[in-house]
């Protein structure tokens, strides 16, 4: 199959990462179509962050191909060039900048010139202002603009980040355990957020929590042992018996 | 276009600590130059002299600031820049004696003709020009601080490694500047300067006006550190200290900004050092000791890393102490007041002197805006690594 001439927004065929001999990834294959929204789990060392390591450049797959938009080679570039191309990654643990302000943080994020020399000189145009005020609306945290990204609480440090990932503007979102360590209630609220952020872009949900799973109602890709072993629906692969297998050990 | 970055970087603070420095600058010379030796105001000139020195001292603390508070860098080999900066200064000095030399050559420094050279290697060439000089004094340390980052910064050589390195840089030219083949007058370095632009070294009035240009190029250096850190490349450079990931994965070339930051870095460290030189009249390869750099190092951690003004504060107390131990009784024990120093401010003030009073004030006008308006939560305030 040749990847160029599909309309797959994100395509992994037979990718292998080892580190130190252990397989980390193993031939493992995977296609997402543009504003799909899916979600893949698997239970500890499935490989799910290595594949999300493979897609933004952090890790180079020893073995197969990994292409975005059909023409750009992912194996071949860096973090800088493939955040460049629209992909944006969020961490398992919360990452923003603590000693920012959380109006700071957004703006570091907003899509825009990167480079060194234009951001010795830059200043904020209307347009920014704007695009900022809006991306607070999505994240509602307007009230803690002036806050030390340090001082929020750990549900409102993971909406920041899901916020600085909106103001890059990706074409694909990589959300790693977007609601681990969450109340219910914020749980239900980041589902939310989501399903909003995937009426315009694609989304990929890597995540334990089945609940959250099912209540983003989405396509579902088992992991293991860094290969797929079951897609579909989440009642399909629930009721595939190699997935209960994995997940509840023989 | 440069008139709204200056004037967003200068708050308050910044105002008063330039204000200071060319209070400074002004009154030190006056005080040894107008004010009679008999008035209890004069400045004795081993004081103007020792006062500029120290105030180089200040601007290789403030470069250091800048990686290492702002960016995250702890360069531990910093000292190698201000001593390629002094040598280049020393070149321009050494052809300035011309024929007053002990061996009294129009061209050969002294060391040239004592190693029975016959004529002045290459890179000596033009330096009896000081625009050339002044060149070198920027382009050399820059060259090698691009150079070393170059490779250092892409291949991700972040933390203690790259301080390992930096040190290992700073200890192979101080090897290298012991050789006698090497060029540059081996272990007695460069020294017995006469003039400087036509006026001897030596002289009051010179020493004087090399204060004040000591005192200038310190505030020249802190209104380039502030506009640039008040900038969003200063932002960036945070972002990068705090979370280098984070930052890359958002599209930022984190190479990049830490070359420029730590070429500029290097560039500053190399005009102290060229400052210095004429006021202590002498270079020598022991200015490239990994424990220079340790030590200005300390500075900026007993000041208060990620504040400018703490960097210079630091580098001053620390030196003044210095001068106070090492003259007198106690001199035996000044690396130990100095290691414990280190310890001191690393246990019990983590954010050094500057730093400790910035967070202090801030917490105390939060909890004034807690009383008035209710709930402000207090950042979690907290250097870097």
């Amino acid at each position: 199959m040749d990847a160029r001439t599909t309309t797959t927004l994100l395509y992994l065929n037979g990718v292998t990462v080892s580190f130190d001999g252990f397989r980390a990834l193993n031939n493992l294959s995977l296609a997402v179509e543009p504003g799909e929204m899916r979600a893949i789990i698997g239970p500890n060392g499935a490989g799910k962050t290595t594949m999300m390591d493979v897609v933004t450049g952090k890790t180079r797959p020893d073995d197969g191909d990994v292409f975005f938009d059909g023409a750009f080679d992912l194996s071949r570039l860096d973090e800088t060039e493939i955040a460049e191309l629209g992909i944006g990654r969020k961490f398992q643990k919360p990452t923003v900048f603590d000693m920012h302000t959380v109006e700071d943080n957004l703006r570091l994020a907003l899509k825009g010139d990167r480079r060194a020399r234009s951001a010795i000189v830059w200043r904020e145009s209307a347009e920014e202002r704007t695009r900022i005020e809006r991306l607070f609306e999505t994240i509602r945290l307007t009230d803690a603009r002036d806050r030390f990204a340090g001082s929020l609480s750990h549900g409102q440090k993971q909406w920041l980040e899901i916020g600085m990932l909106l103001a890059q503007e990706p074409k694909l979102l990589l959300v790693d355990e977007p609601v681990a360590g969450m109340t219910d209630a914020e749980t239900e609220q980041t589902a939310r957020l989501l399903k909003e952020i995937n009426r315009d872009r694609t989304v990929v949900v890597v995540e334990h929590d089945m609940t959250f799973v099912r209540e983003l109602g989405v396509k579902v890709t088992v992991l293991h042992e860094g290969s797929v072993i079951a897609e579909g629906s989440i009642d399909q692969v629930s009721a595939n018996e190699r997935v209960i297998e994995v997940y509840l050990g023989r | 276009m440069i008139a709204g970055p200056l004037l967003r970087s200068l708050d308050r603070g910044a105002t008063i600590f330039l204000a200071i420095v060319i209070a400074a600058a002004i009154l030190v010379p006056a005080l040894n130059l107008l004010v009679p030796a008999s008035s209890p105001l004069h400045v004795p000139t081993y004081l103007v002299s020792l006062f500029g020195k120290y105030v180089c001292f200040a601007l290789l603390a403030l470069s250091i600031d800048l990686i290492w508070g702002y960016c995250g860098i702890l360069s531990l080999g910093h000292g190698a820049f201000f001593a390629l900066g002094g040598y280049a200064m020393g070149m321009y000095l050494m052809r300035q004696i011309g024929t007053r030399g002990v061996y009294a050559h129009p061209i050969l420094p002294d060391f040239m003709v004592f190693l029975n050279w016959k004529e002045l290697p290459l890179y000596w060439y033009f330096f009896e020009w000081f625009a050339y000089a002044a060149l070198m004094i920027l382009l050399v340390p820059g060259a090698l601080a691009f150079v070393f980052g170059w490779f250092a910064f892409r291949s991700r050589v972040t933390g203690v490694y790259l301080s390992i390195i930096t040190q290992a840089m700073t200890f192979a030219l101080m090897l290298g500047f012991f050789r006698n083949n090497f060029g540059f007058g081996g272990n007695n370095g460069l020294t017995d300067f006469k003039d400087i632009f036509g006026f001897n070294v030596q002289s009051d009035a010179t020493r004087a006006a090399l204060f004040a240009s000591s005192c200038v190029a310190l505030a020249l250096g802190f209104i380039i550190c502030r506009m640039l850190v008040t900038s969003k490349f200063g932002k960036v450079l945070v972002a990068i200290r705090d979370a280098e990931a984070r930052t890359r994965f958002l599209g930022y070339r984190v190479e990049s900004y830490k070359l420029f930051v730590f070429t500029l870095s290097a560039c500053m460290a190399g005009v102290a050092g060229a400052i210095y030189v004429p006021q202590v009249g002498i270079i020598n390869p022991s200015e490239f000791a990994p424990a220079n750099s340790i030590e200005a190092v300390i500075w900026v951690a007993v000041g208060g890393r990620g504040t400018l003004t703490g960097a210079v504060l630091g580098a001053i107390l620390v030196n003044y102490a210095k001068t106070t131990f090492t003259t007198g009784l106690l001199a035996p024990y000044w690396l130990f007041v100095l290691g414990g120093l280190f310890v001191a401010v690393t246990l019990l003030l983590p954010r050094g002197i500057v730093g400790t009073i910035e967070h202090w004030w801030r917490t105390r006008r939060e909890y004034a805006a807690l009383r008035r308006n209710g709930p402000v939560r207090r950042p979690a305030a907290r250097p870097a690594e």
